[in-house]
């Protein structure tokens, strides 16, 4: 999480390379923040990597196990297959005689009044728990058929959704987009609102007020027309989704630097600075950007929430990604409707949704308590 | 302090104004319309309608005429709820998002600050650990779920409260939904404080209070809690604009008859009018408490001066 610390600092970086070691050495002394870097790091590759691994996709439906309870154990269970096959059988227009399963095979006697078309096999290749179905001997002229074939056995550790999709494949997916959201939105807040805030506190007057009133009017424009708007004129775009995203989470961000910059501005080392003769901006990145980071980091850990929670309003109104693809946040809403008959499709999204802001939380303490350049 | 507070209150006229103008056309380029109805109307009661509201005239009139109407106070007639003019609808349904606002606002202020502030005391012990890690998921639960969870445990299992609705306004239909707004503000309240508060606790003046050997609660109080409390005050004009607006989730799950849902319900069929009201709404919540704000910045750190 090397890349976070120098995104925020580049100021530091800049000055000397001494004080970033020096940040660098601290963080790497914060256990919790380290553990925190760890699992973001494990959730990042579990996410991005994960897909490569199951035999699931996220968009691949099962129509025999929809809805279907988290389970260790493999799907179908063997009491249960008797019955699958009843109902294969009768759609086939076929009377099942046997039927018995074998570890990964099952063989079955099937009879009719009339002589069995061999293709009636694909009756059972077409339910998602037998594959690969054979005839091995015909009797009676073709009305009494033995078949054998294999059971499909199917893994869904964290269930399925109402389409019968496999939660783990489609929690690894969204993990891709609401990441990349999270981390690139709140990004451009970050440096929009910060730089933003800075100048218009530090200059202030007139520059101040017209900067804070262009905020109030950026505030109070109908954030779903903006929307549906830009949708129009630009097409659904994943280019979009962070533009508006950031450009509604910096505001909040820009306030509470210009407020810090206000009390900075007036402090003994920023007069040292102007007497110096350095510019406006080099004091504005030099000294007043480093001493806000405290509030501004701990405003990071609140803006990635908010902002992969606004992508699944996005998505509601036609904006973020669209089924198949689906993000935690998309995940979580949807979820939230069926919290009472199918908890899991909540739970899950939300567990993975929840760890990653803990380590984030973690990683932003740590980085504040490494950046404060008053702490040293 | 009287001029720049009349100073800002004149500077208000533009900012509202850019806002009605901007938010006015952007809305019409959006597609579809007030009556534009799953299914459609009849031509001729289409073209009535269309002439009944002036939506006919070119969009260069209708943008001076409502202009011209906003001034004297008249926000039109909604085109979705008949026999309602838009001040009616927010004047009947404000109330209700003000009052239940207000109090969340006022549990998410002294709640966060005050568990902010003891997180930062008793800094990386168990206790700062365990408050943040609720205030964690106070962020990260979204209303959508803490509020069916409130309902459900609360109403429905040890049925102590009531599931929504605002029956004779008494505390006990407030509290879930007051909950529901104020949570994850608190927790944002008490993040803010807490990393502040730690930096504040680490300055020369308040070594030199302890120094003086000044009673804990007052140091703590009186003197770290005011540089402390600046980014919190920062972050309480949008909180509060938000807050006192309403709430189109929290509104719906707990059936208020507030104005949050126009919001939501405004946009989606596209009652134009209803939407520059909630606009015009939510422009003046925002200027006047980002005006508020800047006040109480000067009054917590005197060196901030408004010049």
């Amino acid at each position: 999480m090397t890349d976070i610390s120098a995104t925020i600092i580049p100021p530091e970086e800049s000055k000397g390379r001494s004080l970033f070691q020096l940040a660098t050495i601290r963080f790497r002394r914060n256990r919790a923040a380290m553990a925190g870097c760890v699992v973001l790091f494990l959730i990042t590759i579990f996410s991005f990597f994960g897909p490569y691994f199951i035999n699931h996709t996220y968009d691949q439906v099962f129509p025999s196990y929809v809805t279907i309870p988290p389970s260790l154990e493999a799907l179908p269970k063997t009491d249960t297959l008797g019955d699958v096959m009843a109902g294969v059988a009768s759609r086939a227009k076929v009377e099942l005689k046997e039927f018995a399963v074998d570890g990964n095979t099952f063989t079955a006697t099937v009879h009719s009044d009339q002589t069995i078309d061999p293709r009636t096999t694909r009756y059972f290749d077409r339910a998602n728990e037998f594959d690969d179905t054979k005839v091995t001997a015909t009797e009676d002229d073709g009305k009494t058929l033995k078949l054998s074939g294999n059971v499909n056995r199917e893994y869904f550790f964290f269930g399925t959704d109402a389409n019968g999709r496999d939660m783990l494949a489609r929690i690894m997916l969204g993990g891709q987009i609401s990441l990349a959201v999270g981390f690139l939105a709140s990004l451009v807040s970050l440096a929009v609102g910060v730089t933003y805030g800075a100048i218009s506190g530090y200059i202030g007057g007139r520059v101040d007020n017209v900067m804070m009133r262009l905020i109030e009017i950026l505030y109070s424009l109908p954030f779903v027309f903006l929307v549906v708007v830009l949708v129009v004129f630009f097409g659904r775009s994943f280019i979009l989704i962070f533009l508006v995203i950031g450009a509604v989470e910096w505001l909040d961000m820009a306030r509470i630097v210009r407020g810090q910059t206000l009390a900075l501005k007036r402090r003994e080392f920023i007069g040292a600075a102007q007497a110096l003769g350095l510019t406006d901006w080099q004091i504005i990145r030099r000294h007043i950007i480093p001493n806000t980071i405290g509030p501004v980091i701990v405003f990071v850990t609140v803006v990635v929430p908010k902002v992969i929670l606004l992508e699944s309003f996005l998505s509601f109104l036609g904006l973020g990604v669209q089924a198949p693809l689906t993000s935690w946040g998309a995940l979580i809403s949807e979820g939230a409707n069926k919290m009472q008959s199918a908890p899991w499709l909540l739970i899950f999204p939300a567990i993975f949704f929840v760890i990653t802001l803990f380590s984030l939380n973690f990683i932003g303490d740590g980085l504040r308590d490494a950046l404060d350049p008053k702490d040293r | 302090m009287f001029h720049f507070v009349l100073r800002r209150l004149a500077s208000a006229v533009p900012t509202l104004f850019i806002v009605v103008t901007i938010s006015f056309f952007l809305m019409r380029f959006a597609p579809g319309g007030p009556f534009n109805l799953e299914r459609p109307l009849p031509p001729a009661t289409m073209e009535n309608l269309m002439k009944a509201y002036h939506l006919d005239q070119p969009l260069w009139n209708q943008y001076l005429q409502y202009l011209k109407n906003a001034v004297t106070g008249d926000f039109g007639p909604s085109y979705i709820y008949k026999d309602n003019t838009i001040a009616e609808l927010i004047g009947k349904g404000l109330p209700y998002s003000v009052e239940l606002g207000f109090y969340a606002l006022l549990l998410a202020l002294v709640g966060g600050v005050t568990v902010g502030t003891i997180a930062a005391l008793r800094q990386n012990s168990f206790l700062d650990f365990l408050i943040m890690s609720v205030a964690t998921i106070g962020v990260t639960v979204p209303n959508f779920v803490v509020g069916p969870v409130l309902t459900l445990i609360f109403a429905v299992l040890l049925s102590l409260l009531p599931a929504g609705g605002w029956g004779d306004g008494s505390w006990r239909f407030l509290i879930l939904p007051m909950i529901a707004l104020a949570l994850p503000q608190l927790a944002v309240f008490a993040r803010l404080t807490r990393g502040s508060m730690i930096e504040g606790l680490h300055t020369d003046h308040i070594r030199t209070a302890r120094a003086y050997g000044l009673p804990p609660r007052t140091v703590v109080i009186t003197h770290a809690m005011r540089g402390a409390l600046l980014p919190v005050v920062s972050y309480l004009a949008p909180c509060a604009a938000a807050l006192l607006t309403g709430s189109a989730v929290v509104e719906t799950i707990f059936t208020i008859p507030g104005v949050g849902r126009y919001f939501v319900l405004g946009a989606i069929n596209r009652d134009y009018t209803l939407v520059m009201g909630t606009v015009v709404l939510v422009a003046i919540f925002v200027i006047v408490f980002n005006l508020v704000v800047d006040i109480l910045y000067g009054l917590l750190d005197p060196r901030v001066r408004h010049d």
